[in-house]
């Protein structure tokens, strides 16, 4: 297992409920074991959960693993699957899980500058949390959903908050236009002000950043700057193994790379949807739960079973209280309607359809009808 | 015993939420099976009966941890409770549940509420 978050765990577990019983070995390059990191930009970034919390394992739990942990891993070998670590040591291995995860774009030129930070792991929400904590001005570079998810948290800390977005409008990929608009006016209710259609030309300050830089010319005052503008998947450690990467680790619609006794899981594996006929990378917390079990049932039985079908993928959002949730693909969709709830209220059930078939749902402090529409998308794709 | 619903009032598949203090769902799985269980979620505040039921398990409908509806023990994370199991009774054709003298595991957020103190 090559990977010790969501993903990594997820599929230890899968390989023992499935019966595996050998030697199980979980690489991890943070030194924490496996915790959860949506409450990062949200109850944890805001004081109300603690670290132990974030644990993923539960107390009594004996997956029987034997965890390098702060080993990162810098090649495999594929004549024996031995996996290289970074201080030199080697783990040979029947069958290489794949789930290293992604790591968070920064801002080319923001490197050693005091005040920066993205917000990717344990390490990186500590640090963020204890400059929070002090309050001022925070830029938020990126209206996507880490963005808009620490602004939230630090709007309620009592910060004065600016999201910088260089769409027109912020979540137009994961959301479509229209309901991108809907969700990102949450912003602007709370007081918090909202830039979109502007890039950033880089950032001001010695050794503290003081200001960032917008293409248009207008430099907006900051203490603390939070660059949100996505994840790359980690898989650099692969160039040359014969694991094929394309966005990503390039995986069947089971999780198998090009490498047999070789899955891949999470945020870096990007599956082929064969109903879409397409590969996606799909970075959701939910994905990096379910799909091991698939990927681990391919590598136990070698290849020789017929993949299961995933769920439609599902994410969920926290802002300003109101529960954003949505599963299906957005960008297949023609139309999007409003079927309950109203844009002006925030409390919207939209439905996205594609020649008048569902393909998308989104939810905005709507659980129980939300739920029966992605009930319905997956009795559809199934 | 507290009196929930009609056994006909509730299809397979379908939740009945019970607003008691805390509240409680019944549920009747698609094998015909009906159990009882705390409606909130032990991760956050979530009401199961609005969750997706599948066999002998109910998926919390915000972030997807899923429960023994018979044990109630935790089968998914991110929740690292279980809930409380009640017992069902049914008589003529009304389900009763008898509520579990065991204390709930309920969410920080609510078990702070119920303790008077911020929510």
């Amino acid at each position: 297992m090559v990977g010790a978050s969501l993903a990594g765990l997820s599929a230890a577990r899968s390989l023992r409920q499935q019966g595996f019983d050998g030697r199980l070995v979980v690489i991890g390059d943070e030194v924490h074991r496996p915790y959860d990191r949506p409450p990062l930009s949200k109850e944890f970034l805001a004081g109300t959960l603690g670290e132990a919390e974030l644990a993923l394992e539960s107390d009594d739990e004996d997956l029987r693993a034997e965890w390098l942990l702060g080993s990162r891993a810098v090649g495999l070998d594929r004549t024996d699957r031995a996996v290289r670590l970074a201080d030199g040591r080697e783990v040979r291995a029947d069958g290489v899980v794949i789930a290293t995860g992604a790591a968070a774009r920064s801002l080319p030129g923001s490197e050693g500058l005091a005040g920066v930070h993205t917000l990717r792991t344990l390490d990186d929400a500590r640090a963020l949390r204890d400059e929070l904590a002090r309050g001022g001005r925070l830029v938020v570079i990126g209206g996507g959903f880490i963005g808009a998810e620490v602004a939230s948290t630090a709007y309620a800390l009592g910060l004065d908050v600016t999201v910088v977005e260089v769409a027109p409008t912020p979540l137009a990929g994961p959301l479509g236009a229209a309901m991108g608009a809907i969700v990102s006016a949450l912003h602007a209710d709370h007081g918090v002000r909202l830039l979109c259609g502007v890039g950033v030309k880089g950032l001001s300050g010695e050794t503290r950043v003081d200001a960032v830089l917008l293409e248009d010319g207008r430099t907006v005052p900051a203490d603390i700057v939070v660059v949100g503008v996505g994840a790359r998947p980690c898989v650099e450690w692969l160039e040359g193994s014969g694991v094929v990467l394309d966005n990503g680790v390039k995986c069947g619609a089971d999780g198998r790379t090009s490498l047999a006794g070789v899955v891949a899981v999470g945020d870096c594996a990007n599956w082929y949807d064969p109903r879409a006929g397409l590969h996606r990378r799909v970075e959701h917390w939910t994905g990096a739960r379910e799909r091991p079990a698939n990927a681990v049932a391919t590598l136990l039985a070698g290849g020789a079973v017929e993949p299961a079908v995933p769920r439609p993928p599902y994410f969920w959002s926290d802002q300003y209280g109101v529960k954003i949730q949505f599963a299906g693909h957005a960008a297949a969709a023609d139309s999007v309607t409003i079927e309950a709830g109203a844009a002006d209220t925030r409390d919207v059930l939209a439905v996205y359809r594609r020649a008048g078939d569902p393909v998308a749902v989104l939810g905005m402090n709507q659980p129980r009808p939300f739920m029966r529409w992605r009930k319905q998308l997956a009795a559809a794709t199934s | 015993m507290i009196p929930a619903c009609r056994l006909v009032d509730l299809p397979r598949g379908e939740a009945h939420r019970l607003d008691i203090d805390p509240p409680v769902s019944v549920f009747h799985t698609d094998d015909g099976e009906v159990f009882a269980i705390d409606d909130t979620c032990t991760h956050q505040d979530a009401s199961l009966a609005d969750g997706w039921l599948e066999g002998c398990e109910v998926e919390c409908p915000l972030h997807a941890s899923k429960f023994n509806l018979k044990t109630g023990s935790v089968d998914a994370p991110p929740a690292k409770l279980p809930v409380r199991t009640h017992q069902v009774v049914i008589e003529d054709g009304m389900i009763y549940v008898q509520l579990s003298t065991d204390a709930p595991n309920l969410p920080p957020c609510i078990a702070a509420r119920l303790a008077g103190g911020p929510a």
